[in-house]
């Protein structure tokens, strides 16, 4: 049954292709234009875009009079943006510190053939679903001095206790951790247990056979086979806290004052309250930059891993 | 996440030692759950208290006359700014952005990662690494130019300006998502269709999606509970009546009209919690697999 | 008119060549066999024959026509996977319509032709079943089942066999064979197996580094290799290669192989295999190829072969015959002997050798001279 449909003279086209032959290898590359022409102009044109905007003196409503790099220079001096870029620094390093260290316990502990292991994961996890918003007006909640968990404690009998760093502006940055943490940390957990259960059994056993004790199979075999899990887990969470927006705004407003801004609520301010877009776009290609410092070095080994395959 | 396999299989005896160290394990294990549990139960038990209760109770105390007078008030009466409707329209309005947004983001994401894996042709690879740089841009610098383009397309503080922006910045997730699974599909499958006659959209829609159903539920949840706890381009990007509930509920809670009814916010929290929630109770095992699959989080 | 006709086909990604000048024609209704290591061109050849990968020069035709530049639905050709690519979402039924159905052939037709193959292959009772349901032997059955039905001038197989257990490959290399009789097909089989290749084909295309070395009959390759890798990769036990003196001259040339410890071996070279190419190898080394079958138990009797002795090294029996390990050369060589032999490691072992089917290679560039 040949179906010669298409009686193409031998030599059509180019280089002889049929007809179809043509629309065939076409189409998954018109297919593909439209993504393409939406990342282009969505996110490259917008980047640069940013950039036009972060070097004009553009206030209330965007202008084209170029000032160079003066808005950079403008939040170099800029005490609220020193704030903010110290409070990323101090949230992002605990963020990251304590999460690993918690989800790597969880996982490890998990991973003793623990009954109920799938109600435990699931309890661990669920923060994650959550949005930062929600997280954030519970915890605003929990880390009321007044109503919240100091009040609870006192009502105890620890008359004493005090825990109100929601209020204390050099504490306050600490409470988004807390809040971060109890989000994220169970999401981590999730990654190591994965990682844990994707390691060769038979390295294990064979660790057994050797007579090493189960503490020192972690720490000499299966920890340093979780390499890329780190990797992976740090990339995805200097990620979320660089990015940390709506956290901070729904617990802290930033506040008291500005004492726990973080950039990007520094960068939403200016650019949409406070009339100065210039300096806000300033600050978005710094944010920028901070992401791409982290991310260039993995996605690069990404793909070339992923070459060797 | 398989529960099929565990370590330290192998013959141990039972010694008292060893049984304490078990029973600290799960002590420990526990404490961990009851931690992560709190806030959850702690808002839940605010919610349905009476604000009389409140004030001079105890976080953890169970409600004496439990009520659900402030669900009631937070979904129809409670104050978001300049308005006392309560949050109900705004939870309506949420879906109405995030269907059709999970819809177009995954379908679009499907087609993209179809052929980026099963047609390559050359610069594929290149093209797939421009789109999946969209995943990692902190959005703050996309938001400017973001609100000046809806403006010109007279989309600015609508919920389908709301539904572009998602589907715009999704595509590169989906994107991901149905690369990573398609390339695990081998390729005889599509040869063996191209040579049984079918072209580029028959052997997606006969051959590739009928297969697709785990890729596509984790798709839908990822997108799903990502546009609906999106707070940022739905605070920059909504206007007074296309709000999404999470802004809604940030608006809610700080409204500081009257006393602060505290039962009323965690009411709105819970409300603008149970749709993700109830997603990740139902299909937690997609949930997990698109976080540590896709390994990326926005 | 061949059913296909390759000419002068060339393949590169870049600067590496992945098929080199590829010249190959075939009959209406003959089995032609591309066998070779992994990596020597032979699956870019067959997908480049169907089409699914795009050639950098030369010209395709099937049945007379130049297919070259189209895509595999308009080349009417079938293919039968390695991996099976059963599409999984469909029933057997659905599986083999599939292709018919594309091609927009009426209902009761497609229905008729899944019947048809079906009897053929003995999967009447699977066609509601999903691949999933069905075990590797039945799968293989059915991926052939597709291709019957849509009757293309063309078969393809790419290492059909590979994923089944021993046994099953051999019931259904059998069952192929009798496929092929039976209907007459126009067969291109790729396989790095060479049983598979020496007893199904009609023809062989041996192939390295995206090259044929040799196109014959399996009879031609096996005992006429063209060169040393032919003449080693086809035959298991592989054929030995032993260092050996050209001596003497035209009708009475000789053979010395010299092996430490031993006194040198001088083996007769039979004057009707004379070629003019030894003449300008006299007293130079050469590479003298013996198949351990050309070996044979020295019993009493003086038979054909010429009489040699060695120490035995280790002893393989196989069941139907034994494989005895001995120096011989610089190396050591394996002789298949009568299950009857019942010799000993350590042991002195009398043999002939029939010079009548050995060969000879030039050393260097590994080109048969007789």
């Amino acid at each position: 049954m040949p179906i010669n449909t298409t009686q193409v003279p031998a030599h059509a086209g180019a280089r002889g292709h049929s007809a179809s032959a043509s629309l065939q290898s076409w189409l998954p590359r018109l297919v593909l234009a439209p993504s393409v022409a939406i990342s282009l102009f969505f996110v490259y044109g917008f980047m640069i875009w940013t950039f036009v905007l972060s070097l004009t003196n553009s206030r209330m409503l965007p202008s084209y009079h170029f000032v160079g790099f003066g808005q950079y220079a403008r939040l170099m001096a800029n005490e609220r943006w020193w704030v903010a870029a110290s409070n990323l620094a101090i949230f992002g390093g605990l963020f990251i510190a304590i999460c690993l260290v918690i989800g790597a316990g969880l996982a490890i502990l998990l991973d003793q053939r623990i009954r109920q292991e799938g109600t435990l994961r699931t309890l661990y996890l669920y923060p994650m679903a959550l949005s930062f918003i929600v997280t954030g007006v519970v915890w605003k909640w929990l880390l009321n001095p007044g109503l919240g968990i100091q009040a609870m404690v006192r009502s105890w009998g620890f008359d004493n206790f005090t825990f109100d760093w929601l209020v204390q502006p050099e504490m306050a940055v600490y409470t988004l951790v807390i809040a971060a943490v109890w989000q994220a940390s169970g999401f981590v957990m999730a990654l190591f247990l994965a990682g844990l259960r994707g390691i060769d059994d038979e390295i294990i056993k064979a660790a057994q056979l050797d007579g090493a004790s189960l503490p020192r199979i972690y720490r000499r075999v299966i920890l340093p086979c979780l390499r890329p899990v780190v990797f992976s887990a740090v990339m995805i969470l200097s990620h979320i806290a660089i990015k940390s927006f709506d956290l901070v705004v729904a617990l802290t407003g930033g506040g008291p004052g500005y004492s726990s801004d973080l950039p990007a609520t520094f960068m939403y301010a200016h650019a949409f309250t406070r009339a100065q877009i210039g300096l806000g776009s300033a600050s978005a290609m710094l944010m920028l930059g901070g992401v791409l410092a982290i991310l260039v070095p993995y996605l690069y080994s990404e793909l070339r891993s992923k070459r060797d395959v | 996440m398989s529960d099929a396999m565990s370590r330290g299989q192998v013959i141990r005896r039972q010694t008292p030692a060893a049984k304490a160290l078990r029973g600290l394990l799960y002590a420990v294990l526990i404490v961990a759950a009851v931690a992560y549990l709190m806030p959850l139960v702690v808002m839940l038990l605010t919610s349905i208290k009476p604000l009389a209760e409140i004030t001079p109770g105890n976080l953890l105390a169970l409600p004496r006359s439990p009520t659900v007078e402030p669900w009631a008030k937070a979904w129809g009466e409670a104050c978001t700014g300049m308005r006392c409707e309560g949050v109900g329209g705004y939870f309506w309005n949420s879906f109405a952005i995030v269907i059709p947004a999970v819809i177009i983001s995954t379908l679009v994401g499907a087609l993209n990662g179809y052929a980026l894996t099963k047609w390559r042709f050359k610069g594929s690879n290149l093209v797939f690494a421009m789109m999946l740089f969209g995943c990692f841009i902190p959005f703050q610098v996309v938001l400017l130019p973001m609100a000046q383009t809806l403006g010109w397309l007279g989309l600015a503080s609508s919920r389908s300006g709301l539904v572009l922006v998602h589907v715009v910045f999704g595509i590169a997730f989906t994107t991901l998502f149905f690369r990573n699974f398609y390339v695990g599909i081998p390729d005889e499958l599509v040869n063996a269709a191209k040579l049984d006659g079918a072209g580029f959209f028959r052997i997606f829609w006969r051959i590739l999606l009928p297969v697709s159903a785990p890729i596509i539920v984790v798709s839908v949840i990822w997108q799903f509970t990502q546009i609906w706890n999106d707070f940022l381009f739905g605070v920059a990007f909504s206007g007074h009546d296309t709000q999404p509930v999470t802004v809604a509920l940030n608006n809610l809670v700080n409204t500081s009209t009257g006393a602060k009814e505290y039962n009323v916010d965690m009411a709105a929290a819970m409300i603008a919690a149970l749709p993700t929630l109830v997603v990740y109770v139902l299909a937690g095992k997609y949930f997990v697999r698109g976080l540590t699959a896709g390994s990326v989080k926005g | 008119m061949s059913a296909l006709e390759i000419h002068q086909l060339h393949k590169s990604f870049g600067s590496t060549h992945v098929l080199k000048d590829v010249n190959i024609s075939i009959a209406s209704g003959e089995f032609l066999i591309l066998v070779g290591p992994s990596g020597c061109g032979k699956s870019t050849l067959m997908n480049a024959i169907a089409g699914l990968e795009p050639i950098t020069s030369g010209e395709i035709r099937i049945g007379g026509e130049d297919v070259t530049w189209r895509t595999p639905a308009e080349r009417d050709i079938a293919m039968v996977f390695q991996s099976y690519a059963l599409y999984p979402s469909m029933t057997v039924r659905g599986n083999i319509a599939f292709g018919l159905e594309m091609r927009k052939i009426p209902k009761a037709e497609r229905e008729a032709a899944v019947q048809r193959v079906a009897d053929l292959l003995q999967i009447s009772h699977l066609l509601d079943r999903k691949p999933s349901q069905l075990s590797g032997g039945q799968r293989q059955r059915v991926a052939m089942g597709r291709a019957l039905a849509r009757e293309p001038q063309i078969y393809l197989f790419d290492e059909p066999l590979s994923n089944l257990d021993a046994k099953l490959r051999v019931e259904m290399r059998t069952e192929i064979k009798k496929l092929h009789q039976r209907l007459g097909t126009t067969i291109v089989y790729v396989t790095h197996d060479q049983i598979e290749a020496m007893t199904l084909a009609d023809r062989i295309a041996v192939m390295r580094d995206g090259q044929v070395q040799q196109l014959g009959t399996p009879d031609e390759i096996y005992n006429n290799p063209v060169n040393v890798f032919v003449a080693g990769f086809m035959g298991s036990p592989a054929m030995n290669f032993v260092d050996a003196v050209l001596e003497g001259g035209r009708g009475n040339y000789a053979l010395r192989i010299s092996t430490p410890g031993q006194e040198d071996l001088v083996l007769p070279w039979p004057a009707e295999r004379d070629t003019d190419a030894l003449a300008s190898c006299v007293g130079q080394k050469m590479l003298l190829g013996l198949r351990p079958e050309h070996f044979s138990e020295a019993v009493g009797h003086s038979g054909a072969g010429t009489a040699m002795a060695a120490v035995i090294g280790v002893v393989e029996p196989t069941g139907a015959d034994v494989l005895i390990n001995l120096p011989l050369g610089e190396g050591e060589v394996t002789a298949r002997v009568g299950p009857d032999c019942h010799a000993r490691p350590g042991e002195r072992l009398e043999l002939q050798v029939d010079m009548r089917r050995a060969v000879l290679f030039d050393p260097q560039r590994e080109v048969r001279l007789a």
